[in-house]
C-alpha cells in the first residue's frame, strides 16, 4: 500500500538534491527520503508541515532558533529554496525507523508521559497537541512519532535552557521546563519507537 | 461554629455568593473535607511519587494573575495501572474509554464535536477540571436545574443532554454503567458527602473591570486561537478534532455549564492554554470567556416559548442567553454592588468567599 505513495513523489528539487552554493543539499544530512540520521541527530523531515518547515528556516535564520549546522546553511538559502524543500518533505511519507530495542521500563515511562501527562506539574501529554500517536496537527504542531531520539532529546533540552525560543506562545518552553532529563531521556525514545503515518493506529 | 451552623452558613455562601446561570445551591449536605482525612486515603503506592505529586502541586506556578493559584488537590486518584485485571476492571476501562472518545466510544449519545474529557482535563483526574473522583462523591444530590434529587447517573445524562448536545444514555445501558464505574474507580476511598479540594471548576473572582468583547477578543487571537481557530471552529487532524470547537453547531450547547461566563472564566484560568494553566490574569479569563460565550451555539433544549421566557426561567445573570454584553454588564455591576453591601453587613468567614461553586452543578 504505501509503496504506491513514492511512485507519485516528485523528483528532488535542487536544494535537497544539489543544494544552492553555501547551502548544503538538505538530502545531504536528511536523506533524499526525508529520513535524518539518528546517530548523528538530524532530524527525519518527512511529513513536516509545510508552513512549519519554512518557518523553522525563517528562524534559523533570524536567530529564534539557533544550530552549529542548520544557521549558516538556512542564512544561504533563498526564500524559493525553502519553499520547495518544504513542500516536497511535506509529501513523503515519513520512513518507517528501526523499533530501538531500548529499556522496556524507559519506554513505558515515556509512553505515560506521552499519553497522560503529568497534569499535576503542567504537562499536558504530548499527544494532546501533536495529535494521537504524535501524528502532528497541521500546520503548528509537528508529527513527533518517529522521529529520531538524539534530536528530541536535543530540542527538549534547547527549549528548557532558552537555546531555542521559536514556539508559538511559549508552549514547549513551559512543557520542556517541568520535564525532567530523565523524562525527556524516556519520552524520546518512546516517540523513536513508534511507526510511520498511516502504520500506526 | 458547630456543625449545623456550618452546614447553614455554606448553603447561604453558596447561593448567595455564586447564584450560578442555573441558580443551584451545591449539594447541601457536602461539608469541607479535612486535608487530613483526604490526604490519607490518597494511595501510597509509591511515597515518593505521592509526595512529589503535592509537593510539586505548591510550586510557584508563573502568574500573571491576581486570584488564588489552583489549589493543590489533596485526594489523588488511583493510578491507571491499578485498574484490576477483571470483569470490574474491564467496565472501568470501558467507561475511561468513553469518556476519553467519546465521540467513538459513545456515538449514539452525542450530538456535536466534544469528548467529555474536553473539559475534564486528565481524563476526568484533573482538580479544577470539575474532577470525576470529586463529583462522584456529592450525588445524590437535590439540584435547582433539574428540580429534584439528581443521582450520578442523572447528573450523567445532564453532561449528554446539554455539554455533549446529545441524547442521554440510558440508566441501565452498558455507556452509563461504564460511565458510573470509572467515576467510582477514581474516587476510590475518598470520603462521600465532602467537597473535596479542587471540586468543581476554580472560582475566579470578578474582575476589576466589567468584562469587555473587545478586549476577550484580543485574549482569544493572543492566547487561543492557535488551537482553536480564528472563528471558534476547533481544529481538526487525521478525520478528528484535535483541538475542540468552542462555539458554533458542533460545540456544547446554550444549556452547558460552560456557557456561563463564570464557570468558563474558571476553567480557562486553570487550565488554557495546556501547560500554562495560571498565566492568563483574572481580567483576561473573564474577558475571553465572555468573547467566546458571546457566539452561537446550538439551542437550549429546555427552550420554551421565547429566548425571553426561556431566559428568565433558566438563564440568570452570569451569560449572554437572550441578552447583550451591556445588559448583561449593568447586571455584573449592579450584582458587585449587592455583594460589596452584603459583605459589609456580614463579613463571612474567608474559606467560604473563596468557595466554588458545584461542580457538577455547573454543567
Amino acid at each position: 500500500m504505501a509503496v504506491t505513495a513514492s511512485a507519485a513523489v516528485a523528483a528532488p528539487p535542487p536544494i535537497v538534491a544539489k543544494g544552492n552554493g553555501p547551502a548544503t543539499a538538505c538530502a545531504s544530512c536528511h536523506g533524499v527520503d526525508g529520513g535524518g540520521n539518528a546517530q548523528a541527530g538530524f532530524p527525519a523531515l518527512a511529513q513536516l508541515p509545510q508552513t512549519y518547515f519554512t518557518k523553522q528556516i525563517a528562524d534559523f535564520k533570524s536567530g529564534t532558533r539557533s544550530s552549529a549546522v542548520m544557521t549558516s546553511i538556512a542564512k544561504a538559502m533563498s526564500a524559493e529554496d525553502a519553499e520547495s524543500a518544504a513542500r516536497y518533505y511535506a509529501s513523503l511519507q515519513r520512513p518507517e525507523t528501526q523499533a530501538a530495542a531500548g529499556d522496556p521500563a524507559v519506554i513505558a515511562r515515556g509512553e505515560n508521559l506521552a499519553v497522560n501527562g503529568a497534569w499535576d506539574r503542567q504537562v499536558p501529554p504530548c499527544f494532546k497537541c501533536h495529535a494521537a500517536g504524535g501524528l502532528g496537527v497541521p500546520p503548528v504542531f509537528p508529527p513527533i512519532a518517529g522521529q529520531h531520539a538524539s534530536y528530541t532529546v536535543n530540542q527538549l533540552q534547547a527549549w528548557k535552557t532558552g537555546a531555542r525560543t521559536n514556539d508559538p506562545q511559549k508552549l514547549m518552553t513551559t512543557v520542556a521546563e517541568n520535564l525532567t532529563d530523565d523524562e525527556i531521556h524516556s519520552v524520546a525514545e518512546y516517540l523513536a519507537t513508534l511507526g510511520t503515518q498511516g502504520k500506526k493506529k | 461554629m458547630n456543625t449545623s451552623m456550618r452546614y447553614l452558613f455554606s448553603a447561604l455562601a453558596i447561593s448567595g455568593i455564586v447564584g450560578g446561570c442555573d441558580k443551584q445551591p451545591s449539594p447541601q449536605a457536602a461539608k469541607e473535607a479535612p486535608a487530613a482525612a483526604t490526604a490519607s486515603v490518597a494511595p501510597t503506592k509509591n511515597a515518593d511519587t505521592t509526595r512529589s505529586r503535592i509537593a510539586s502541586a505548591n510550586a510557584p506556578v508563573k502568574n500573571a494573575g491576581d486570584s488564588k493559584k489552583p489549589a493543590p488537590s489533596k485526594f489523588v486518584p488511583p493510578a491507571e495501572s491499578a485498574i484490576p485485571k477483571n470483569e470490574y476492571g474491564e467496565t472501568v476501562l470501558m467507561g475511561k474509554n468513553i469518556f476519553v472518545n467519546t465521540q467513538q466510544y459513545a456515538q449514539n449519545f452525542v450530538g456535536n464535536g466534544l469528548n467529555c474529557a474536553n473539559c475534564h482535563l486528565d481524563n476526568g483526574r484533573k482538580a479544577d477540571s470539575a474532577p470525576l473522583w470529586a463529583a462522584y462523591v456529592l450525588y445524590p444530590a437535590y439540584r435547582k436545574k433539574t428540580g429534584q434529587v439528581d443521582t450520578i447517573q442523572s447528573r450523567i445524562q445532564g453532561c449528554f443532554r446539554y455539554s455533549m448536545n446529545g441524547k442521554p444514555p440510558a440508566f441501565d445501558s452498558k455507556e452509563m454503567t461504564a460511565l458510573v464505574t470509572y467515576h467510582y474507580w477514581l474516587a476510590t476511598g475518598a470520603p462521600t458527602g465532602v467537597k473535596l479540594p479542587g471540586q468543581g471548576f476554580l472560582k475566579v473572582p470578578a474582575p476589576a473591570q466589567t468584562p469587555e468583547l473587545a478586549r476577550g477578543g484580543e485574549v482569544y487571537k493572543n492566547n487561543c486561537a492557535l488551537c482553536h481557530g480564528a472563528n471558534g471552529e476547533g481544529t481538526k487532524a487525521h478525520g478528528k478534532y484535535a483541538f475542540p470547537p468552542l462555539w458554533g453547531e458542533n460545540s456544547f450547547n446554550w444549556g452547558a455549564g460552560m456557557h456561563r461566563i463564570d464557570t468558563a472564566a474558571g476553567f480557562i484560568k486553570a487550565n488554557m492554554p495546556y501547560g500554562r494553566g495560571g498565566t492568563l490574569s483574572d481580567q483576561e479569563a473573564w474577558d475571553v470567556a465572555l468573547f467566546m460565550n458571546s457566539h452561537e451555539r446550538p439551542k437550549d433544549p429546555r427552550f420554551k416559548g421565547s429566548i425571553a421566557q426561556t431566559r428568565d426561567k433558566d438563564h440568570d445573570e452570569n451569560c449572554l442567553y437572550g441578552r447583550t454584553p451591556e445588559e448583561l454588564a449593568t447586571l455584573l455591576e449592579k450584582k458587585a454592588k449587592t455583594e460589596s453591601e452584603d459583605k459589609a453587613k456580614q463579613a463571612k468567614p474567608a474559606h467560604m468567599q473563596s468557595e466554588g461553586y458545584s461542580p457538577a452543578t455547573a454543567h
